[in-house]
């Protein structure tokens, strides 16, 4: 093996242990800065070591031997200035005689843990890409370089917000707790929106050529699986996961061969993943046990109707409209509102559909919105309305940002009014 | 990236000792709690049935088994989604570590392989859409 190769399998090896490493010492050390600086040093430590004396049998084990010894030493060097590092280090000293075996510790549940590390780095205290940074950095291992490429940011923003929401952290004495009953519930919220929001910054720009971006949505569905097993009883933790799993099904059939998006209706469903749908439905039906009708459990109920589908023509769209109702009592949005227009609109046919739309042309958030008139133009068009078809179309191509739809558009009104003319 | 991992021996029937079956059953635990495994199965011994499907000289023909000329044979298989080919190799070591000590003796195989991503990296868009 090359030095290169070492230097890459030992980063591997460490990506794979940090999180139990994270964990096992927050505990130890009810500190999450200290535990992840002694994270890296372990990770230094095997940089130095293993290419001389090469990659140990139990490189896990080995990573939290070490930096457990550099935590004993840490705190015996600063034993003086508090009692309380006396009683960590009574406790960590009495741990390693009961149990010398480096490798006991790791077979700990680390569970409960994982969640409070989760909890820690999610709280609604910081900002919410600050949140989404640590995350990444200490669920994921993502180094802050990868984090910053990610979320296409300087290297030095991503490093000064990972050390200041550190410092919040450790600051306010917020660091390393778990809520229970209600409260898990309410900061729980917080968690999954960190995490969605790391999906969404993936899956939205899937077309990017940076493959980190893509990487993102791999990460996001990675912390969604460790929730829903770290807190199996919370039904939108299951109902994330679903509406994740569900729409990153669909990644590989979402562009063509230039990269240019393909709606889902166009979407050669061949490509679609199997064993991710699977997945999903998986994570819904336990969703649904758990009696989920929150934002992501309604959203994942709707995308599955489409996964579902074996052509388009097989959509239960009567059963889209009625989950677009729930999630529009849930969330008042004019956007989720003109969603469930359009599944109207395919459930019932247009001229009910119309009604909803019409209903929101005063809505102020969609006054530049150019897919409200665009479904406008396309319900009256179905209506045999070309006139006003045509001024519809019209209005949204003028509002329309993206080159490709505006095209789209303005060929829709010239259609439209050749057939009005 | 997804990966697959497939174990292969050369002693088909040799049962996993419990004490192996024990230590794969917790590293099994641990990846699918840190949401890296995806799916894993065992194949049982080909005793209980098994089949061939096979093309030779342009000529389709079906072989049911035992099948004494395959010399090794797949015991069970894992999907995984890692970052790199580094990760993959990585757990496929720590895990192939736990035959080494857990059953003495055992010859065998883990071979790791890239899953295709239809559409991303183009490797297998074209054959599925030849199929449908």
């Amino acid at each position: 093996m090359t030095a290169a190769d070492i230097h890459r399998t030992i980063l591997a090896v460490w990506r794979i242990e940090q999180p139990r490493l994270l964990t096992g010492l927050s505990r130890m050390l009810r500190d999450v800065t200290l535990a992840e600086d002694l994270t890296q040093e372990a990770l230094v430590a095997a940089l130095e070591h293993w290419p001389v004396s090469g990659v140990p049998e139990k490189p896990g084990a080995w990573l939290m031997a070490t930096a457990k010894r550099r935590a004993l030493d840490d705190l015996r060097r600063r034993s003086m200035l508090a009692r309380k590092h006396e009683i960590l280090i009574r406790d960590l000293e009495q741990e390693q005689q009961a149990m010398p075996d480096p490798d006991a510790g790791l077979d700990d549940d680390i569970g409960d843990e994982l969640l409070r590390l989760i909890f820690t780095a999610c709280h609604p205290r910081l900002l919410r890409e600050a949140r989404a940074a640590l995350a990444l950095r200490m669920i994921c291992g993502l180094t802050t370089d990868e984090i910053a490429r990610a979320f296409l940011q300087p290297e030095a923003t991503i490093a000064q917000r990972i050390v200041r929401a550190k410092r919040t952290l450790s600051e306010s004495g917020l660091a390393y707790e778990t809520p229970r009953g209600e409260e898990l519930s309410e900061r729980l919220a917080s968690v999954l929106e960190v995490v969605y929001l790391i999906f969404n910054e993936g899956y939205t720009a899937a077309r990017g050529d940076e493959w980190l971006r893509p990487q993102l949505c791999n990460d996001a569905l990675r912390m969604g699986r460790v929730l829903t097993l770290v807190a199996p009883l919370e039904a939108e933790a299951h109902g994330l996961l679903a509406l994740m799993e569900l729409n990153a099904s669909r990644t590989a059939a979402r562009t063509d061969a230039a990269g240019d998006p393909i709606l889902l209706m166009d979407q050669n469903r061949m490509l679609w993943d199997r064993l991710q749908i699977r997945r999903g439905m998986l994570a819904l039906a336990r969703s649904d046990e758990l009696g989920g009708r929150g934002f992501y459990a309604l959203q994942a109920a709707i995308v599955a109707c489409h996964a579902r589908a074996g052509t388009p023509g097989d959509t239960d769209w009567p059963r889209i409209a009625k989950l677009y109702a729930e999630l529009a009592m849930l969330v008042r949005s004019p956007i989720i509102e003109l969603n469930r227009a359009v599944a109207v609109g395919m459930a019932e046919g247009p001229a009910a559909a119309l009604a909803i739309v019409d209903g929101l042309a005063s809505e102020p958030a969609l006054k530049n919105y150019h897919l409200l008139p665009s479904v406008r133009g396309d319900l009256l068009h179905k209506l045999g309305r070309a006139a006003e078809a045509r001024t519809a179309f019209e209005l949204a191509s003028t509002l329309a940002t993206n080159k490709r739809e505006r095209e789209l558009l303005k060929r829709r009104a010239a259609e439209a009014g050749a057939a009005s003319a | 990236m997804r990966f697959m991992s497939i174990v292969t021996s050369p002693q088909p029937d040799k049962a996993p000792t419990p004490a192996l079956m024990e230590a794969m059953g917790k590293l099994a635990e641990r990846e699918i709690k840190a949401g890296r495994m995806l799916d894993m199965g065992g194949l049982m011994p080909i005793a209980m049935g098994g089949a061939q499907v096979r093309i030779t000289n342009g000529k389709l023909s079906v072989t049911d088994g035992p099948f004494v000329e395959s010399k090794e044979l797949i015991g069970g298989y894992a999907i995984f989604e890692f970052r790199d080919m580094n990760e993959a190799v990585a757990a496929a070591r720590e895990f192939m570590q736990l035959h080494l000590e857990h059953m003495p003796g055992w010859e065998g195989t883990c071979e790791v392989r890239v899953m295709a991503t239809p559409g991303v990296d183009g490797a297998c868009e074209a054959g599925i859409r030849a199929h449908a």
